[in-house]
C-alpha cells in the first residue's frame, strides 16, 4: 500500500484568526479558488496528446489538482493546453480557440513541438505558440511524462493562486494582448 | 496475353512518333518521356486503347532540377498501372523553368485533381484546365513553392537554435 499523505484541501492563504473568525485578502481567495477549478482545454495535435490522455486518466488522474473535467468548448475552459506540433495552417485555428475563451485565461505549452516547434525546423510547421498567443507555463520534452504535465499544471496553480484580480484589466495585460494584436 | 514493354514502346512510337522517346527501363518499370504538349493526348491513348488498358492513374509528382537546362527545369512524374495485365509504366514531361506549364489529366482520371493541386502548391506548375488550382496542404497566405530548391526548408523566424550545436560552423564549439 501507499504510504502517501492524502491531501484533501487545500492550504489556507495567509490571513489573520481569531475565534470563529478568518480575515483575509479577497484575491487570496480568489486566487485559491481559481488554483483548485482549473477547467483545462486539451488542444492536442499529437504525441503529447496521447501523454496528457494518460495525465488525465485513472493512474495519473488530473481531476486530483481541481481539474473539474476536459472541457470542450473553450467559452467554458480557464486552462489552455496546447500539446503537439502546431502547422502554420493550424495557427489561426488555435488563436480562435484562444480568443473565444473567457477571462481569465491560462496557458500551458506541453512538449519541444509546441515551445519552440521542436525537431520541425521547417518552413509549414509554427516555431512555438508563443509567436500567437501567450503562454504562461512552457513544459519541456518529447513527449513530456505525465509527472512533467502534472508538475506544469502546479506550476500554473502557483501563478494563478497569486495573480492579483486586478492583473487582467492591468496596463501591462492589455499591452501583452496588444503585442499578439489580441483585442 | 500479357502486355511485354517492347509492345508498349513499339505502339507508343508508331501512334506518336517523337511526342515520345527515351524508352528504357528501371527497376521492371519502362519509363519514357513524353512531350508536355502531348500528354493528355497519349494519356488518353493509354487509358482508351484495347491493347494498352493502363485504367489507373497511380501517382502523379514534381520534381525540380535546378542545374538542368533551362528547358528542363521542371517535370511532372506519372505512373500508370494496367490492372488486367499488371503493367505499369513511368511517364516524365519535362518543363521550362520560364513557363512551367502542363495541361491537366484531371479530366481523363479525376485522382490527379488532388495531385495536381500538390504539385502546384509544393513545385509551382500550372495545370491547364485544371477546376480549381489553388493550394491544398500548406497555408493560403504563402507565397513560396516550397520544395523548389531555392526555398529554404528551415523556418527563418526560429531564434532558439545555435549552430554551433547542430554541426553547422567549422569550428564546432
Amino acid at each position: 500500500m501507499s504510504d502517501s499523505k492524502i491531501i484533501t484541501n487545500a492550504p489556507a492563504p495567509e490571513g489573520f484568526s481569531g475565534e470563529g473568525f478568518f480575515a483575509t485578502k479577497l484575491s487570496d481567495v480568489v486566487g485559491m479558488a481559481r488554483a483548485n477549478s482549473l477547467w483545462p482545454l486539451p488542444f492536442a495535435t499529437s504525441c503529447c496528446g496521447i501523454e496528457f490522455m494518460a495525465t488525465m486518466a485513472s493512474h495519473y488522474d488530473v481531476a486530483r489538482f481541481g481539474s473539474e473535467r476536459m472541457s470542450f468548448s473553450p467559452r467554458q475552459a480557464d486552462m489552455l493546453l496546447v500539446m503537439g506540433t502546431i502547422a502554420k495552417k493550424m495557427a489561426p485555428i488555435l488563436r480562435q480557440v484562444y480568443e473565444q475563451m473567457a477571462e481569465p485565461r491560462w496557458v500551458i505549452s506541453v512538449g519541444a513541438c509546441a515551445c519552440s516547434g521542436g525537431i520541425f525546423d521547417t518552413y509549414s510547421v509554427l516555431q512555438g505558440i508563443d509567436k500567437i498567443i501567450p503562454v504562461d507555463v512552457y513544459v519541456p520534452g518529447c513527449p513530456p511524462r505525465p509527472e512533467q504535465i502534472l508538475d506544469g499544471i502546479m506550476r500554473l496553480q502557483d501563478l494563478v493562486r497569486t495573480e492579483s484580480v486586478r492583473r487582467r484589466s492591468s496596463h501591462e495585460y492589455t499591452e501583452l494582448l496588444a503585442s499578439y494584436n489580441i483585442k | 496475353m500479357a502486355l511485354d514493354n517492347s509492345t508498349i514502346h513499339q505502339t507508343l512510337a508508331d501512334q506518336f512518333a517523337t511526342a515520345v522517346s527515351d524508352f528504357q527501363q528501371i527497376h521492371d518499370i519502362l519509363t519514357f518521356e513524353i512531350d508536355s504538349n502531348a500528354i493528355s493526348e497519349v494519356m488518353l491513348f493509354l487509358r482508351d486503347d484495347k491493347v494498352m488498358r493502363f485504367n489507373f492513374l497511380t501517382t502523379l509528382c514534381g520534381m525540380h532540377f535546378p542545374d538542368a537546362a533551362e528547358e528542363r527545369q521542371f517535370a511532372v512524374v506519372y505512373h500508370m498501372h494496367n490492372w488486367i495485365d499488371n503493367v505499369r509504366i513511368r511517364i516524365k514531361c519535362f518543363l521550362p523553368a520560364s513557363n512551367p506549364e502542363i495541361d491537366t489529366v484531371s479530366d481523363l482520371f479525376a485522382s490527379a485533381n488532388w495531385q495536381e493541386r500538390e504539385t502546384y502548391d509544393f513545385f509551382g506548375i500550372i495545370f491547364k484546365g485544371h477546376p480549381q488550382l489553388k493550394r491544398i496542404l500548406n497555408m493560403d497566405e504563402m507565397v513560396s513553392f516550397p520544395m523548389r530548391k531555392e526555398f529554404p526548408l528551415e523556418d527563418g523566424g526560429r531564434t532558439d537554435k545555435d549552430d554551433r550545436f547542430f554541426g553547422r560552423t567549422i569550428d564546432n564549439c
